[in-house]
Formats: structure tokens, sequence, C-alpha cells
């Protein structure tokens, strides 16, 4: 196992790449370019495909047809990309392919996009949240296997930091868990069998008429309630004694981090609860980390869209008080002035001292 | 091949005399042969009587098993009337969504480039909803067939103007007829699908009369060959009769197809590998007095 320094981009095609993924379409946009590049370059070494799209319709489209022949295969975007392949993520939830988007958001205003989704109808998706590019390895890993065990789309939600810092990281290749069978998969063998498959988003049978929506809508509603019991991950740090925690995730996280550490060191009662998975929200880990706790402390960057999820896991037993807010650098890449230690450190200090943090 | 029903067809002209219609049958009427292809697993549909679809999905259907492809096929299907076919055709089958059967269908031919792939489409997904689609389809030359089932209306929402709509055509929301200066004109898609690098066939067929159903076939064993051979896209147009998004009685349905979208979405073929002709010279060809 060799470590070496890459980008955030580079480590994350790397591990899927290593995780068996061998199709990826996507249409470059900053701050995703490079996952697309790397994609490009490396894929055909392994006899993959990765196809320049000619727009994230057609990418998303792409992945679908190579997903349902059994492949691993992936697209991703910004949140401006992903909000084009919308319909496509709902619909290929209900066809239940496991996809992996790889977002690399231009900041985190859409954390909404990528927990609630902008599709139509009941679905959801198991969206990951890693805080470096050592994390984005494992992760990106972990998005294929769960992929395939749900058989339901995985996002994992990156941003221009997580894309961009290069980092010393090992890719795992060996000890890859075992794939589930995908007898679900189209190979054209079963023609003419009367046993030939219908991969659809409607649950429809072969040899009868019509669709039956409900029951197999109920189906997997209920698949989405067992992924929301088992597959929480959470993250906490100095929660035990704490007066007040700080809840953030993916870049802001690693700067919360660094902050309440030294804040620690002045002996100030400050701990750190980071969520891995933005859906499902780690709503039991969270409000038991923050049990008796003075104040909750949402640091996210923008106006207000995670602390939906930690006041509903609170439930009214502490404050839960905003201390993030909108910051953007001039190209609007999502690389603001928050992402400042010296600033970061201040808006929790301004918790703990029971100010009012200004965004 | 002795079941082939056109076969059937054609025999039973030259042998029968002409049955007298103007007077009640000497006998009962009966069975003179089945008609239903190896892969159609029944024959119920709710399509309308006098659709021209099930036609065009039997030919796919009887030329996918006489390339001996049954077991070789993945279809991607687009969504309209047609979509009710897909629990019956006895094919592997990716249901996509409106516009979008191309660039599935992409995705799984760079990961079984063995496997027969084709789309099946309406003119509202393919033209209207994924004209980007297909077109960057046939321009990467993916080694896909797109078959196009055309009746010049959005059939499945009751008869509305798509993009293959002909000018004077009544539609539900072009009820005086299509307007070239209000609605704009249609698009002939096989012709800017033939003049790209990436396409090896093109061709326009119609399922009104049967001499139409056999060249229409023929064209259906052209494209999916011309995919086996690996050469690059290949594309089938086929007009399809739609009475009840047209508002005429259905038996009219066959003379309104060739004389309305006929006379502009002229059949033939459009591009076979280096041949490549326009709409307009097969127009003038078949129609020399003009539409």
């Amino acid at each position: 196992m060799t470590r070496r320094l890459m980008e955030g981009s580079e480590a994350m095609v790397e591990a899927a790449i290593a995780a068996g993924c061998r199709f990826f379409a996507g249409y470059p946009m900053t701050p995703f370019t490079e996952v697309l590049e790397h994609f490009a370059a490396k894929l055909p070494e392994v006899g993959g495909v990765c196809i320049n799209a000619e727009s994230e319709l057609e990418a998303v489209g792409m992945a679908w047809g190579a997903l349902a022949t059994g492949a691993r295969a992936a697209t991703g975007s910004t949140g401006q990309g992903l909000a084009l392949m919308q319909e496509s993520f709902s619909e290929m939830t209900r066809a239940e392919l496991p996809l992996v988007v790889f977002h690399m958001a231009r900041g985190q205003g859409d954390y909404f996009q990528a927990t609630r989704g902008g599709g139509h109808g009941d679905y959801r998706h198991i969206v990951l949240a890693p805080e470096n590019v050592h994390e984005g390895v494992a992760l990106t890993q972990l998005a294929f296997e769960l992929a395939d065990r749900w058989r339901n789309p995985v996002q994992i939600y990156g941003d221009y930091l997580l894309a961009h810092t290069a980092e010393a990281v090992v890719i795992p290749t060996s000890d890859q868990p075992e794939r589930p069978p995908k007898d679900w998969a189209v190979d054209g063998s079963l023609g003419g069998s009367g046993r030939s498959r219908n991969l659809n988003p409607l649950g429809m049978e072969k040899g009868t008429k019509g669709i039956e929506p409900e029951p197999f809508w109920k189906r997997l509603q209920a698949k989405h309630d067992e992924i929301a019991k088992t597959e929480t991950r959470c993250d906490t740090e100095s929660t035990d004694d704490a007066d007040v925690v700080v809840v953030a995730f993916g870049s802001m996280a690693r700067f919360a981090r660094h902050a309440v550490r030294e804040l620690r060191k002045d002996g100030a009662r400050v701990g750190l609860v980071r969520p891995i998975t933005l859906w499902p929200f780690p709503t039991d880990a969270l409000a038991e980390a923050c049990e008796g706790v003075k104040r909750v402390a949402v640091l996210e960057q923008n106006g207000g869209q995670m602390i939906d999820d930690v006041r509903l896991s609170i439930l009214g037993r502490a404050p839960v008080d905003p201390i993030g807010g909108i910051s953007s650098d001039a190209a609007g890449f999502g690389i603001g002035p928050i992402f400042n230690p010296d600033n970061v450190r201040e808006r929790i200090r301004g918790a703990l001292e029971g100010r009012e943090v200004a965004a | 091949m002795s079941r082939d029903p056109l076969r059937v067809i054609q025999t039973s002209v030259t042998q029968s005399p002409v049955i007298k219609t103007d007077q009640p049958p000497s006998e009962p009427a009966k069975q003179k042969g089945r008609f239903r292809p190896a892969l159609l697993l029944h024959e119920d549909h709710d399509l309308c009587p006098g659709c021209g679809e099930p036609i065009a999905i039997r030919l796919m259907l009887e030329v996918i098993e006489e390339l001996g492809q049954a077991q070789n096929s993945i279809g991607v299907i687009g969504i309209g009337c047609y979509t009710a076919f897909t629990s019956s055709m006895d094919v592997d089958l990716v249901q996509a969504l409106h516009g979008r059967a191309p660039s599935v269908a992409t995705g799984a031919k760079r990961m079984r480039p063995d496997s027969l792939i084709f789309t099946l489409q309406g003119d509202g997904d393919m033209v209207n909803e994924g004209l980007q689609e297909v077109i960057h389809t046939a321009a990467r030359g993916e080694s896909v067939t797109c078959i196009l089932l055309n009746n010049g209306v959005f059939g499945e929402t009751g008869g509305h103007m798509t993009a293959t709509t002909v000018l004077g055509q009544r539609t539900k929301n072009s009820i005086e007829g299509r307007d070239a200066d209000y609605h704009g004109y249609p698009i002939l898609i096989g012709d800017l699908l033939a003049q790209l690098g990436g396409t090896v066939y093109a061709a326009r067929g119609s399922v009104h009369d049967a001499a139409g159903v056999v060249k229409t076939k023929n064209m259906l064993r052209r494209a999916f060959e011309s995919q086996l051979e690996g050469g690059g896209f290949s594309f089938v147009e086929i007009l399809t009769m739609c009475p009840t998004g047209w508002f005429v009685p259905t038996a009219e349905g066959p003379g309104y197809l060739d004389n309305v979208l006929g006379a502009v979405h002229a059949t033939g073929e459009l591009k076979n590998h280096e041949r490549l002709v326009t709409t307009a010279q097969l127009l003038a060809e078949t129609r020399p007095s003009g539409p």
C-alpha cells in the first residue's frame, strides 16, 4: 500500500476504480470538472469507459444504461448540474439502480437538494459527506457498497475544498467486500424464455397488463425506512461534558474541529457533532450527544438548511442557533471567507458566551 | 420461413379468389393463421383500433427473432402508447424516461458491446423531448438502433401537436391546423440524423399498407444488421396510424397517413453507408406531382 499525494478529485476517482467502477459520464463544471478529467484519463486503462456527455441529462441517462447491465457506474456534477438530473435521480431510485453520484458542490447551499431532492414522488438517496480526502476515499468505496446492497442511489457531497485539496492518501485495492449478485440486471439472455426482464420504475411485471403503483411504492418506502434505521453515520468529539455542541458537516466540520480543539485547550466546554450521512440524518446520535447542553450551534455555509434537521433531532430540548451563514468567493464557487480558522473560532466563542452570531 | 405472417398473407392473396363483399359470406369466417410473433407473450393490449404501433412492434420482434438475436437483445423503451407493450415483449427491457432512451442505450452498449441494443420511441419522445439525445448518439456513432414510431401527434395524451406534425394538420392544440407562422415547421428527423458522420443507416418506412409493411421490415433488418456489423448508429422511422389522435374514422387511418404525413415524411432509405438521399429527393421520386 503506497501513500500518494493526490487532490481529492483524483483520490476519489482512484478509490472508485479500485471499488470496481467501470463507467462514468459527466459534463464539466467547476469544481466537479477534475473528477471527470481523472475518470476520463484512468477508466480506459482498466477497460472502462468515460463519456463526456453533451449535457447532465444525458450523463445520468448513460449511467442508467450502464447500471442496468449490472456494471458499477457513476455520474456527478455540481448542484447546478445535479438540478438537471433530478428527474432521473427520482426515477432511478424507483427502478432500484445502484447509482453513485459525485457531487462537488459550490459550497453547502445544496444541502436541501441533496437530502430532500428535487425529483418527483417519494424517494430517498443516501448522502455521504466526507470531511477530508482520506475520508473521501473511504466513503467513495462505501458508496458503491451501499448502492449495491440497497439497490439505491448514493450521493457523495463534497465541495471545492475537498475536490482540490491535496493530501497523502492510501487507496485500498484489496479487501473489497463481496458484491451481491445482480440477477436483476439485463444482459439480453432471457429473451424468448417467457421470463425476460423489464427494468422499470413502475413495478411492472412481464406477462401482466397495466401497473399497480401503490404496493410497489409502499415496498420502496419500507426499504427507505430500513435504510434510515440502519445506515446513519455520525462522528462526535468532546461532547460528554460540553455546554455547547457545534454541528457541522463536510469541509465546514474540518474547520470546526480545529476551532473546538483550540477552545478546549483554553478550557472551554465545547464539543462537535459531525453527521457523516446527511440522509439518513443521525437524529438519535445527535440528540444523545446534545443531552444536557446549554446550546446547540449549527455551523453551515448556507442560509440555514441542515439546522432544520438539527432542530427535528433536538426537539426543543436546547436552543438551536445558526453560527454559519452564506459565504462566497467572487466567482461563487463556494470558498467564502467563512473558511478561516479565526473566523470559525470566534463564531463558536460567541455561541459559548451566549451571544448572537451574525451570519 | 413458413411462420412469417407476411408470406401467409401473400400466399393467400395469390391463391384465393376475390371475396365478394356486397353479399353475405357463403361460409362462416375461419382463422387462416396465427400472427402472434414468438417474442410476444400475449396479444392483450389497450391500444386503439386502427393503431399502427402494434404492426411496427410485431415487425421489430420478428426481425430480432429471425436474426437469431432473441437471447442477445436489450430494448430501451421510451414513453408513449407503445410503452404498454413492455409487459408483453419477451425481450430484456429497460424503461427510460421520456426522451432519454438513446443515452440509456449508449451506457448499455458501452458495457455490453456485443448485445443488440435498440430504443423504441415515439415522435413526442424522440423529436420533442429528447431531440438532443438522439442527435448526439448518432453523432458519436454509437452502435445502437433507434426506432421511431412517428404518427405526428402525442397519441397518449389524446392527439396534440409534436415536432413532426405536418403543416395544416389538425391537433388538439393546433385546432385550425398547424400554421407555419404561428407553430413553426415540422422536423424531418431522418434527414438530420442521416447527414451525421456517425450514422451508417437511416430509413423511413410506413405501415399503412402491405407493401409498406414489407419494406419497413426490410429496413429494420438492415438497421439491426448494420449494428451487428459494428459500423455505427442506425435509425428506422416508422410512420404509424393514429386515427384517434387524428380525429378520423378508424378505416380512414391508412389513407390519412399516406396523404397527410406521408406527403411530407416521404418513405425510403435516407442513408445506407455512403449513399445519402434527402427526403426532398424521395418526395420528387415518389410523388412527382407534389403533395
